[in-house]
């Protein structure tokens, strides 16, 4: 691996695609609106849940703020890099020129993961980070070094977590070709990451900590925040992103050796 | 459709949040505020799950990638409408998806048996006109997003947009029911609650107003379907076919 030439790689990548994203000015301008919008709908969401409660799952309505913040700026990454590359790997199978990357003297997994951006997703991460700094006042949070590495640790650790379970499940195009459906699954699971995994019962808790870990993604960085987190679920998360990160790497090599391009 | 049962059995379960919602309103105890029972509140979301399941469109995404390739050109010169072609498309989809929606309905009642609850052959009738009524509604509000592809290439990101509202105000999340005061005020002027708390309601057998409820999923339609016949009209005349 030689890091110097990936960076370079990677400039031109963000060169070319955020000048072809920019053809589509008022796409990102709508895009801008869907995201203040969803933001606005799950706050109103959790303003409903919140009326006639102080508490839910033994979060506060200014905690349980910290979470949704936390969720927009995953699901701005989600949109700006995850979904738009990801999302084309079905392409590339399809129409068998995944043979033309694999033929790149360059990292497959490199290129299928980042040879596309979406801008407008950067705009939901600001978003979230506003709301992230908006709660930080509110719940008097104090900040310091231990506080900001702690954080970036764990939000890292959702992020490899969050890239990884899509990396999963895109690589099975190798075998089923459509999995836009096993997508659209992945993403209604993925919305519970809004809300405290407290607020769920036992067996939905247990689902979502050991099959799907959707619980490490948005509740630890979170409790992190509020600084009631435990230092074992901290330690677990970092295994766990470990674990994915590697695992979703074995298993890409893994589904190549069976890649037999297009109409072969 | 048969072809591609484990895409539509993903499809169906990618449809669960109704389920997910279930859970916080009944573990925190949350319904008793709008005095709804436990197993009212169960019954309102797997019908709200039924709802969605069969009154799902996607009718904009297949257009645009129509459009795009270029497919919409063949199908303006047959003498029928394209859009019946979609319209056919999403009646085959549904009816694929009854035995897949019927069989997460099993798995819900081995989990709340005390749910189960058979509604009499009317209510029954009713809320399949009406779930079909909502489907309409959001049928020919996506065609009309759909028929902006004329104007723009894109036209997924608005639907995209619209999507947000339909998601919280349509009571897929939370019954209307359970909506601050200031909200419920013009809440029932928009099509939204009528798209799934309406219909979910009535399956359900919670307290709606039914006639009131039709005749303003009926008034939708009509004010949407000239619109529809404008906008496609003037955009088949904007229509230049790829390459010209």
């Amino acid at each position: 691996m030689n890091l110097r030439k990936y960076l370079k790689v990677y400039k031109k990548f963000l060169h070319t695609s955020l000048a072809s994203e920019l053809e589509y000015k008022t796409n990102i301008l709508v895009d801008l609106i869907t995201a203040i919008l969803s933001l606005i709908g799950s706050i109103f969401l959790l303003s409903i849940f919140f009326q006639n409660n102080g508490y839910i799952g033994g979060w506060k309505f200014e905690q349980a703020l910290i979470i949704q913040g936390i969720y927009t700026i995953l699901n701005g990454i989600t949109n700006t890099w995850f979904n738009p590359n990801l999302t084309e790997i079905v392409k590339h199978i399809r129409e068998g020129t995944l043979d033309f990357v694999l033929l790149k003297p360059i990292d497959s997994q490199f290129f299928i993961s980042l040879k596309k951006i979406n801008p407008s997703g950067f705009l939901e991460i600001m978003l979230g980070i506003f709301l992230l700094f908006f709660c930080i006042r509110i719940n008097q949070i104090n900040l310091n070094l231990s506080f900001l590495i702690l954080s970036l640790i764990t939000i890292s650790c959702s992020i490899f977590i969050l890239y990884s379970l899509w990396f999963f499940i895109s690589t099975t195009t190798i075998w089923f070709v459509k999995t836009w459906n096993a997508i659209e699954v992945l993403r209604s699971f993925l919305y519970i990451g809004r809300f405290p995994l407290n607020s769920f019962s036992f067996s939905l808790r247990i689902f979502f900590s050991i099959f799907i870990p959707i619980a490490f993604i948005t509740t630890i960085p979170s409790e992190v925040f509020l600084g009631i987190s435990q230092f074992w679920k901290i330690l677990l998360e970092v295994i766990v992103a470990t674990v994915f990160l590697i695992t979703s790497r074995k298993f890409w090599l893994f589904a190549l050796k069976s890649y037999s391009s297009a109409s072969s | 459709m048969m072809e591609y049962r484990v895409e539509i059995a993903l499809w169906a379960i990618s449809g669960i949040i109704p389920f997910f919602m279930l859970n916080i309103w009944t573990n925190n105890n949350l319904n008793e505020s709008i005095n709804l029972s436990d197993v009212l509140i169960s019954r309102y979301f797997l019908s709200a799950f039924f709802v969605r399941q069969f009154s799902v469109v996607w009718v904009v995404f297949s257009f645009e990638e129509d459009s795009l390739m270029g497919k919409v050109s063949p199908y303006l010169i047959q003498p029928l409408n394209p859009f019946f072609r979609y319209f056919a498309q999403h009646l085959a989809e549904q009816i694929t998806r009854f035995p897949f929606a019927l069989i997460i309905a099993f798995f819900f009642f081995i989990f709340n048996p005390e749910s189960i609850w058979i509604p009499n052959l009317g209510i029954l009738l009713l809320s399949i006109v009406s779930t079909f009524l909502s489907f309409l509604i959001q049928f020919l509000i996506q065609s009309i997003v759909a028929c902006l592809c004329f104007w723009t290439e894109k036209a997924s990101s608005i639907e995209r947009l619209l999507f947000i509202p339909t998601l919280f105000l349509s009571g897929l999340l939370a019954p209307v029911a359970s909506f601050p005061a200031y909200v419920k005020s013009w809440i029932y002027l928009t099509p939204f609650p009528y798209l799934i708390d309406f219909p979910a309601n009535l399956l359900s057998g919670n307290d709606t107003n039914i006639s009131g409820g039709l005749s303003m999923q009926i008034l939708w339609i009509f004010l949407l379907l000239p619109l529809f016949k404008k906008i496609w009209s003037d955009g088949t005349k904007k229509y230049t076919a790829m390459g010209s």
